[in-house]
């Protein structure tokens, strides 16, 4: 500690330790948080459903999405991307995961929402399964920190069957 | 800055940016703000910087006295010679 440089040094030194240990500790207290979110989607209408000519089936729908995530939110939370994906099995894969629609919130306050909107990405089966399938609606969403690692959950919502006739 | 200086101002250092953290860390966990934790520790770490690091004349209250030349020539070191050829001068702090 004898000169101006090494004085500067150790300073800076030890400040950057303890500023890795708060955001250690800043990351650990998301632990202390139990979310409890919830979410419904209703599929208002099945807009259209129809064999693709290379023998895909695909189908337009048209959904009505509401979720409340804002239990969620900690201090340490930069954003909370969010996506909701059509799951169902068939015969050659025992889970098919489609996304349907994402968004990102980035803020509490927004994080309570609903919207009324058809699927964003195109819902296409590999192969024709897909009249009369039964499938479930997932909720999934992976919270991005400020520091620390991310974290993902999901909420299943099942009961849902697409009609048994293309239209 | 003298010996003692040099204790102090390591020791201030350490405790003012402990106590800045954990003011920082409280008050942004309190408020679920972390920008208002960054900024409180970044102010601290300034204010730290501005303390410890310059040398304040509060770090040289207890210079080291030493023997006046003239003194120290009076009484010879037995190893001067030997110091000498080895070229090692002692460290200055």
């Amino acid at each position: 500690m004898h000169s101006f440089g090494y004085r500067a040094n150790a300073l800076l030194t030890f400040a950057v330790t303890i500023l890795a240990l708060m955001c250690a500790m800043a990351s650990f207290s998301d632990n202390l948080n139990h979310p409890s979110p919830s979410s419904s989607v209703q599929v208002l209408n099945v807009n259209w459903f129809q064999k693709q000519p290379n023998g895909n089936d695909e189908v337009s729908l048209t959904l009505n999405i509401s979720a409340d995530l804002q239990s969620l939110f900690t201090w340490n939370t930069k954003q909370v991307f969010v996506f909701l994906a059509a799951e169902y099995e068939t015969p050659k894969n025992s889970l098919n995961q489609i996304s349907l629609w994402d968004g990102i919130i980035a803020s509490k306050e927004h994080a309570k929402f609903w919207t009324h909107t058809s699927n964003k990405y195109r819902f296409i089966d590999q192969g024709s399964n897909l009249r009369g399938k039964e499938f479930n609606l997932t909720l999934h969403w992976h919270v991005m920190p400020k520091t620390g690692k991310m974290f993902a959950d999901k909420l299943v919502m099942s009961g849902y069957r697409l009609p048994k006739e293309y239209r | 800055m003298d010996w003692q200086g040099q204790k102090l101002a390591e020791q201030l250092m350490q405790i003012l940016l402990l106590a800045f953290a954990v003011v920082s860390f409280g008050t942004g966990y309190v408020l679920g703000s972390f920008q208002m934790m960054m900024l409180i520790y970044a102010g601290g770490v300034v204010l730290t910087t501005l303390v410890t690091v310059p040398n304040w004349p509060f770090f040289n209250r207890h210079p080291l006295k030493w023997l006046d030349p003239s003194e120290a020539e009076k009484h010879p070191k037995p190893q001067q010679q030997q110091a000498v050829s080895s070229k090692k001068k002692p460290a200055k702090k």
